[in-house]
Order: structure tokens, then C-alpha cells, then sequence
């Protein structure tokens, strides 16, 4: 668009303009540049991080389990096997496999590089194998944490020893067990069929999975009903006046609130005044319900609204009464889009700590809540009390944790996109 | 037992009372024309059944722990000595009547008062099982009998769902009015051991206080300005981080963005914003807050390992989408036409943006600013993790420094000690957090409503 009377003067200035039109679209540009690569940093260091807490390092020791010392009532029964002595098993079978090594010193030494619960793990192998007694079986046991973050070169082979955990001797002994193919990472179903535990190599998230399950239940027993009974009257009932202006901006201000003051009403309502039992999940649930209701009302409310008004009208037109406009064809029709905001509102309620923080959802609890109000622990919670620990192991938990956790968020959210994008009507 | 069976009860009690009320009507239509369908008849009778059986649950939910609570404290100990001890006693007393904690002699607890308390738990179940199945009997018959020909079961059902209704969306009060007369509550408990001048305005937080009344140096003191200037300071950072990213991404995404890329951005954007706290409080402290400090050392700044900095940078991070969702919202809010008219004359993209849509859209950018600055005020999981304990009151974003959230968790999570300052302490502060960000979100409803108003 050059002009015959543009002077040089005219073009420097146009081409300046053009020229800062260009550098504000590169702001934008960057602006999007810096959330995306937050967003992938943060997703890949959790990745790198947490994927090995998916593996573990065991060792394979052949084990002979004799009857004198595993089954002391002799019929082989879960009650006689749980009896057993699993300690001087593990111990001859380490025995047998050193026998080079004699000292005291060295012995305890070897007996560290494995777990504390590989004696747990024996017994628990036979009572599920009571055949086995008085044979000899190859099984793969679970070194100490210590040795898994040696393997996966967590820590820093190259440092001195008296900077390390693993000893030379010991460090040793692994290459030598690694060369033998009886050193592995093999996949750690431990992580994923336990509870919390002191020991990082037994710690596992099926109590906090199962903890969370349990408060979400809840959570969602309690604030969907309520949630989508007040958006109907709000939407479909309600005079347009005071109290419904009232109510709405109640619902809009309460959506706002930070989570940790729904904590606080938690401790005093369910706690103090009500005596429920502390880190239940039912106290979890009830609290979270509290939270997500106003986000619940906002989402269906906006799916009521989607609705246009001639299906109401058409269905009055025939005769029927408000209800059953409602029932009969409003909440079939904003169903899907209903759905999509429970599911979300449901994965913020999964994400959410700080208020179970409140109501003492953070203890340590090794055993697998059986109901809701069993003392558990959820999801969020597990990976902020790992996190904390001193334990270099806990830090890989932590982020396989996280990992978990992201898993079920992201199927959750991925979930209602597709409803959004698929089944939802446009009108 | 507890109320799983109560409610088995009453579901199977609800259950029958339709079956029954349809068949009664059902009856009733051989030998004249019914005003209403049966179904409507049978989920009166249900809804009859039901609905006094859930209220009486609901009642024996709130009360009867605590009346039971009460009636060991009479009985059993004697009622001696202060109510913290009480209180102590009694939880010990509920821990091991539930069986979550084994009893064992000289707990300072008598066997006699947990036997009592398991007593009057046992006799509460059976006392609501009672109640719930007189009172549904009651409203079953109440409502059979009202089961005619004439009978308008459609109208009467349709007016109980709208009562239902009411009750549901006042929900949504009585929580609001919950949390306002909790906080204030414990925190006038607060109050009158502490004076309110003190907190609001004492430079010196520790909130440690004796745990024998002899010792020494163990008053606490409970002055929140450190508190408050450590909220300030992480969240101004992480509002200046949020408040330019975010609104370059909302500017691109509506004004330059194609259809693509939009599809593709938004969801990631989402991402972002569903990513729960605890896993940015992880990303700060595991990843962030070591790589500033090493930076500082490298460039020969002391920075400490849990700066202010650093949680500061990472909940900015968090809070992007937040604004980005809300600004998008409000640019496309803005009439094509205006850009249009700009554009005409001759003005660039940048132009246009800068010039003619910021400005049209500014109230509602700054309504949502407000809110992303409620939302980082408010946040606690990432300063729990990434920002220290210690109350710095210090203008150095490198210094560790504590926020009011922090303190309320800290004070909280551990043993509690029942009715000690130390607790209500957490009242307090979260008094003044719901105010300040109930303000901050009351100014930016408003000023988003006035401004879609003006659209």
C-alpha cells in the first residue's frame, strides 16, 4: 500500500508502528511460551523424579524353608506359618549365599542391604505357598532403601565413603550380585498393594488411594444432591428478587473463600461440636462437601441456563405442571453439562489438602481404612507427609505419588472434556 | 451399628411406603376416577415415611455425641479439675470406646467411664432406630389415611420437593453463617486473652506459649504484622508474575490465536489450573526454591532456602490460568465493532489492543486481578512447603518469610492443645483471612457484574 505521497518521514514512522505491532504479538506469544513451559517442566520433573518409584531393587537369595523353624506346629495351617521364624531363614539364606564371609561386622553388614520387611515378605510368600515348606525356592526379596537409591545412582557413587550409606564392602557385594543377574529392578507391587510405612521400600498408596475414594464418595453423597437441588430451585423456581439475589451472590462469595476457612468450619462443626471421629474420611467428605457445593451450583446452574426457554414452554403448553417441566425435560437435557461440572468439581475436591490438614487427616496411618470412619489418609495429604520426610527414598515416593494422583486429575478432567466436546448439546 | 443400618431401615421403610401408598390408590381407582396418577400417590406416602425419619437422624447426628459426652463427664470423673483436662480425658475416654486406642491403667481414665460411655452409644443407636421407625410409622399412617379418590397426591408432592427445594439452596447459608459464627466465636475466645490491639498490631510473632504455668519466657505473643507482611509479599510477587503472563496469554489467545491453536492452548491452560496445590508446593520446594538459592550463590547473594522468592514465583505460576481464563473471558467480552471502528482508521493490532480493548475491558481485568489476588492470599499448600516458619519482618523477598495461612496450618496439624490461645490463635487469623478475601472477592463480583451489565 505504498502511496505516491508518503514522505520517508510518513514510512519510518508507519514501519515503527508496524514494527511494534510485531514486538506486542511476540509479548503475547511469550506470555503463553512461560506458562507452557512451566506446565511442561513441572509435568516432566515429575516424571523423571517419580517414575522409578514404579521399580525397585530386589535380590534373589535361594531360600530353604525348613519345617522346624517356619512351621512349628507342623500341619501347615496360617496360624502355625505365622509363627514362624522368618529372621533365621532370611539369615541362613544370606549365610549360604556369603559363605566366604565370616566376621560378626561384615554379616550385619550384609544383612543391611536388605529390607526390613523381607522377613515380612518371606512369610507372606509361604502362607500364600504352604507347599513350599522344607523346599528350597529361589525368591526375590527387597533391599533396603539405601541400596535401591545406590542402584538407581540416586546418590553419588564417586563420593567418599564415609559420605554414603552404602559401604565399599557393600557396594561390593551388590556389583557382585548385579553381575549374577540376582540384583534387579523389578516392578514394585508393593507401591501400589500397601499402606504407609516408616521404611520407604515398603511405603505403598493403596491406603491413601482407598482413603481418598472414601472421602470423595462422601463428597460427592452429600454435595451433588444438595448442589443440583438448589441450582434447580435457584434457576427454575425462584422469583427473581431479594432472597434469590441474596442467595446467588452467598453461593458466588462462598466459591471464593479460601479452602483452608472450609477447614476451619471442619475442626469446629464436625470436631468440636459434633465429636466425629478425627481423619475420618466421613469428616474429609462432609468438609469437602462444603467446599464444592458452591463451585457444584455455579457449573449446574449454567447447564440449567443452556436450556433454551420454548422446550419449558412447549412442555407448559401441554400441560405440564413445573415440576415435571423440570424433571421431565430441563434435567434430562442439562444433565451432560451438569455431569461435566460435578466431575470437576470432583477432581478439585481429589486435589485438595490444606483443609484435611485442619481435621487431622495427617497422621501416619499404616492400615488400609476399611470404611468411613476408619483413621486414613488421602492422596494429597500422603505426598505433603512424604515430602516432609528425611528419607532421600521418600522424595521418589513423593513424586510417584504425585504421578498417581495426576493420573486420576487428568482421566477426571479428560473425562468431562470429551462429555463437553461429544454428548453435551449445543443449542 | 451407627446409622448405616438406621438409613437401611428407613430406605427399606420409604420403599414399602410407595408400594403400599400405589396400591392404595391403585385400589381406589377401580371404584372412581383418581385426581391423581398412583406413582403420585405412592411417593407421598414415601416422601411421609421418609422425610421425619431423616430429620430425626440428622438431630441424632449433632446432639447425641455431645449430650453422651456430657453424661460420662457427670457421672464418670466427677467433673474435677479444669475443663482442659476434661477435655483430654474425654477424648481418651471416645478413642478407646471406639476401640482405636487400647486401654491401659493409669491413662489418668477410669475403665468404668469408657464401659458407660460404650453404654450410652450402644442405648443412642437403639434409642434412633426407635425414633426413626415411630415417626416414619406415624407420617406412613398420617399420610395413608389422606389417600382418596378427590386426593390432589400430585399438587401435595409437588409442593413437599418444592419445600426440599428451599431447604437445599439455603444450604449454602447456613454454611457461610457457619464459617462467620465459628471463626468469631473462637476467635473472641482469642480475644479475651490477647488483646485485639496486640494481634493487629504487634510486631512479634512467637506463638509458643508455656505449657507449665512456671515457665519461664513462655507468654507468647501474638502480633500478626509479620504475618500480614509475609502474605503481602508472597502474594505481590506472585501477582507480579501472574498479572503480565497471564494477560499476554489472554491477549494472544483472543486476539492473535488462530482456532488451532486456541483448541490446543485452552485445555494445557486448564492443565495448568487443575493441578492441585500440593503438587506446586512439591515443584517449589523441591525444584525451585534449590535452583534460587544456588543461583543466588553463584551471583554471591545469600538467599535462603525457603525464600519468599521462590513461593512467591511458583504460586504466580499457579494463579496464570486463573487470570488468563478470566481475562480471555472479558477481552471477547468487547463488541467486535469497536475494533473494527479502530482498525478503520488506520490503527495496528497492537493499537487496536492497547488503545481501544484494554480500556473498554480494564474493570473487568482488574475484577479479575482481585480475585487472582484473593485466590494467592488465601493459599496454602505451596507456602506450607516452599515458604518458612520463622516470622521475618523483613522488606527482602530472599528471607524466608511466613504467611498467614502457613501459621494457621502450623498451629493446627500436631497435638492440639484444647482451648489454649495457641489454637484459637488459628480462629483468628482465619478470621481475617475470610474478611480480607470475602472484601476482595465482594469488590470483584461486583466490578465483573457492573462491567457485563455494561456489554
Amino acid at each position: 500500500m505504498n502511496h505516491k505521497n508518503e514522505t520517508p518521514e510518513q514510512r519510518k514512522y508507519l514501519a515503527k508502528r508496524h514494527a511494534a505491532s510485531r514486538r506486542f504479538r511476540w509479548y503475547g506469544l511469550m506470555g503463553l511460551g512461560i506458562a507452557l513451559t512451566t506446565l511442561f517442566l513441572l509435568l516432566g520433573t515429575m516424571l523423571l523424579k517419580g517414575y522409578s518409584s514404579f521399580f525397585q531393587t530386589q535380590i534373589q537369595l535361594s531360600v530353604s524353608f525348613d519345617q522346624t523353624l517356619v512351621d512349628p506346629v507342623g500341619d501347615k495351617s496360617v496360624e502355625s506359618l505365622a509363627r514362624g521364624d522368618y529372621r533365621a531363614i532370611l539369615g541362613n539364606a544370606i549365610k549360604r549365599a556369603f559363605p566366604e564371609i565370616k566376621s560378626r561386622d561384615d554379616r550385619r553388614q550384609l544383612s543391611k542391604i536388605f529390607s526390613d520387611g523381607a522377613s515380612f515378605q518371606l512369610q507372606n510368600l509361604l502362607i500364600s505357598h504352604p507347599e513350599w515348606v522344607s523346599t528350597s525356592q529361589n525368591v526375590w526379596l527387597i533391599a533396603s532403601d539405601n541400596v535401591d537409591m545406590w542402584v538407581k545412582e540416586v546418590v553419588d557413587h564417586d563420593l567418599p565413603e564415609s559420605q554414603r550409606r552404602i559401604s565399599d564392602l557393600q557396594a561390593k557385594w551388590l556389583a557382585f550380585l548385579e553381575v549374577n543377574h540376582q540384583l534387579q529392578l523389578r516392578f514394585n507391587a508393593m507401591f501400589f498393594t500397601s499402606g504407609d510405612s516408616r521404611n520407604p521400600e515398603m511405603a505403598g498408596i493403596l491406603g491413601a488411594i482407598k482413603g481418598s475414594a472414601l472421602t470423595l464418595l462422601i463428597t460427592f453423597l452429600v454435595s451433588f444432591p444438595l448442589g443440583v437441588a438448589s441450582a434447580v430451585y435457584l434457576e427454575e423456581f425462584a422469583a427473581k428478587g431479594r432472597w434469590a439475589d441474596f442467595i446467588e451472590v452467598n453461593i458466588n462469595n462462598l466459591a471464593a473463600v479460601p479452602s483452608i476457612v472450609f477447614g476451619l468450619l471442619g475442626l469446629a462443626l464436625y470436631l468440636n461440636l459434633m465429636h466425629l471421629p478425627r481423619s475420618a474420611p466421613l469428616v474429609g467428605g462432609l468438609t469437602l462437601a462444603m467446599m464444592t457445593l458452591p463451585t457444584l451450583v455455579i457449573a449446574t446452574r449454567a447447564s440449567l441456563k443452556s436450556v433454551p426457554d420454548p422446550i419449558r414452554d412447549g412442555a407448559r403448553a401441554l400441560g405440564a405442571s413445573p415440576l415435571q417441566v423440570v424433571l421431565h425435560h430441563v434435567l434430562p437435557l442439562a444433565a451432560p453439562g451438569m455431569l461435566t461440572g460435578t466431575i470437576i468439581s470432583m477432581a478439585r475436591a481429589l486435589g485438595e489438602t490444606a483443609p484435611l490438614l485442619m481435621i487431622g487427616m495427617v497422621a501416619f496411618i499404616m492400615d488400609i481404612p476399611g470404611g468411613v470412619m476408619d483413621p486414613s489418609t488421602v492422596l494429597p495429604v500422603q505426598i505433603f507427609l512424604w515430602a516432609d520426610s528425611p528419607e532421600r527414598a521418600f522424595l521418589e515416593k513423593t513424586s510417584g505419588a504425585t504421578l498417581i494422583l495426576l493420573a486420576f486429575l487428568i482421566t477426571m478432567n479428560a473425562l468431562a472434556v470429551y462429555i463437553r466436546n461429544r454428548v453435551e448439546r449445543r443449542w | 451399628m451407627g446409622f448405616s443400618l438406621i438409613g437401611t431401615v428407613l430406605a427399606i421403610m420409604a420403599v414399602l411406603g410407595f408400594l403400599i401408598g400405589n396400591q392404595r390408590a391403585r385400589g381406589l381407582a377401580r371404584a372412581g376416577r383418581l385426581h391423581s396418577l398412583p406413582r403420585y400417590h405412592g411417593v407421598f406416602v414415601a416422601l411421609w415415611t421418609a422425610l421425619p425419619g431423616l430429620l430425626m437422624i440428622i438431630l441424632f447426628a449433632v446432639f447425641s455425641t455431645g449430650m453422651i459426652n456430657s453424661m460420662v463427664m457427670e457421672n464418670g470423673q466427677g467433673g474435677a479439675g479444669d475443663p482442659h483436662m476434661l477435655a483430654v480425658e474425654l477424648n481418651k475416654i471416645q478413642l478407646i470406646a471406639e476401640g482405636r486406642m487400647p486401654f491401659q491403667e493409669g491413662m489418668g481414665v477410669s475403665w468404668d467411664s469408657v464401659e458407660r460411655m460404650k453404654n450410652l452409644h450402644r442405648n443412642a443407636d437403639i434409642l434412633a432406630l426407635f425414633c426413626v421407625i415411630a415417626v416414619g410409622v406415624v407420617g406412613f399412617l398420617y399420610a395413608l389415611r389422606r389417600i382418596r379418590t378427590d386426593f390432589r397426591a400430585r399438587q401435595e408432592v409437588e409442593r413437599i420437593v418444592r419445600v426440599l427445594l428451599v431447604v437445599a439452596s439455603s444450604v449454602s447459608i447456613f454454611i457461610t453463617l457457619g464459617i462467620v459464627l465459628s471463626l468469631i466465636f473462637e476467635a473472641l475466645r482469642f480475644f479475651a486473652v490477647v488483646p485485639v490491639s496486640d494481634f493487629i498490631f504487634g510486631l512479634q510473632w512467637s506463638p509458643q506459649t508455656a505449657i507449665r504455668a512456671d515457665q519461664v519466657g513462655g507468654s507468647g505473643s501474638f502480633g500478626a504484622i509479620p504475618l500480614f507482611a509475609g502474605t503481602l509479599m508472597i502474594t505481590g510477587i506472585s501477582i507480579l508474575v501472574a498479572a503480565p503472563v497471564g494477560l499476554f496469554c489472554a491477549i494472544y489467545l483472543s486476539e492473535f490465536a488462530s482456532p488451532n491453536v486456541r483448541g490446543w492452548v485452552k485445555p494445557a491452560l486448564e492443565i495448568l489450573a487443575g493441578i492441585p496445590t500440593v503438587v506446586y508446593g512439591l515443584f517449589a520446594a523441591l525444584i525451585v526454591a534449590p535452583a534460587i538459592s544456588d543461583f543466588g550463590g553463584q551471583i554471591g547473594l545469600d538467599i535462603a532456602s525457603e525464600s519468599a522468592l521462590a513461593a512467591g514465583l511458583v504460586m504466580g505460576i499457579m494463579i496464570i490460568p486463573f487470570v488468563s481464563s478470566l481475562s480471555d473471558d472479558v477481552i471477547n467480552a468487547v463488541p467486535q465493532a469497536i475494533r473494527d471502528g479502530s482498525l478503520a482508521m488506520g490503527a495496528t493490532e497492537a493499537e487496536t489492543i492497547r488503545q481501544v480493548v484494554l480500556p473498554a475491558a480494564l474493570p473487568g481485568i482488574v475484577g479479575a486481578l482481585l480475585l487472582a489476588i484473593s485466590r494467592a492470599v488465601g493459599e496454602t499448600m505451596i507456602v506450607v512447603m516452599a515458604a518458612g516458619l520463622a516470622a521475618n519482618l523483613t522488606a527482602n523477598p530472599l528471607q524466608a518469610m511466613t504467611t498467614v495461612t502457613v501459621q494457621i496450618v502450623t498451629l493446627l496439624v500436631g497435638d492440639q492443645e484444647f482451648d489454649s490461645p495457641k489454637t484459637l490463635a488459628a480462629f483468628a487469623l482465619g478470621l481475617t483471612l475470610f474478611f480480607v478475601t470475602l472484601i476482595l472477592n465482594i469488590v470483584a463480583l461486583g466490578v465483573v457484574k457492573r462491567y457485563h451489565e455494561k456489554q
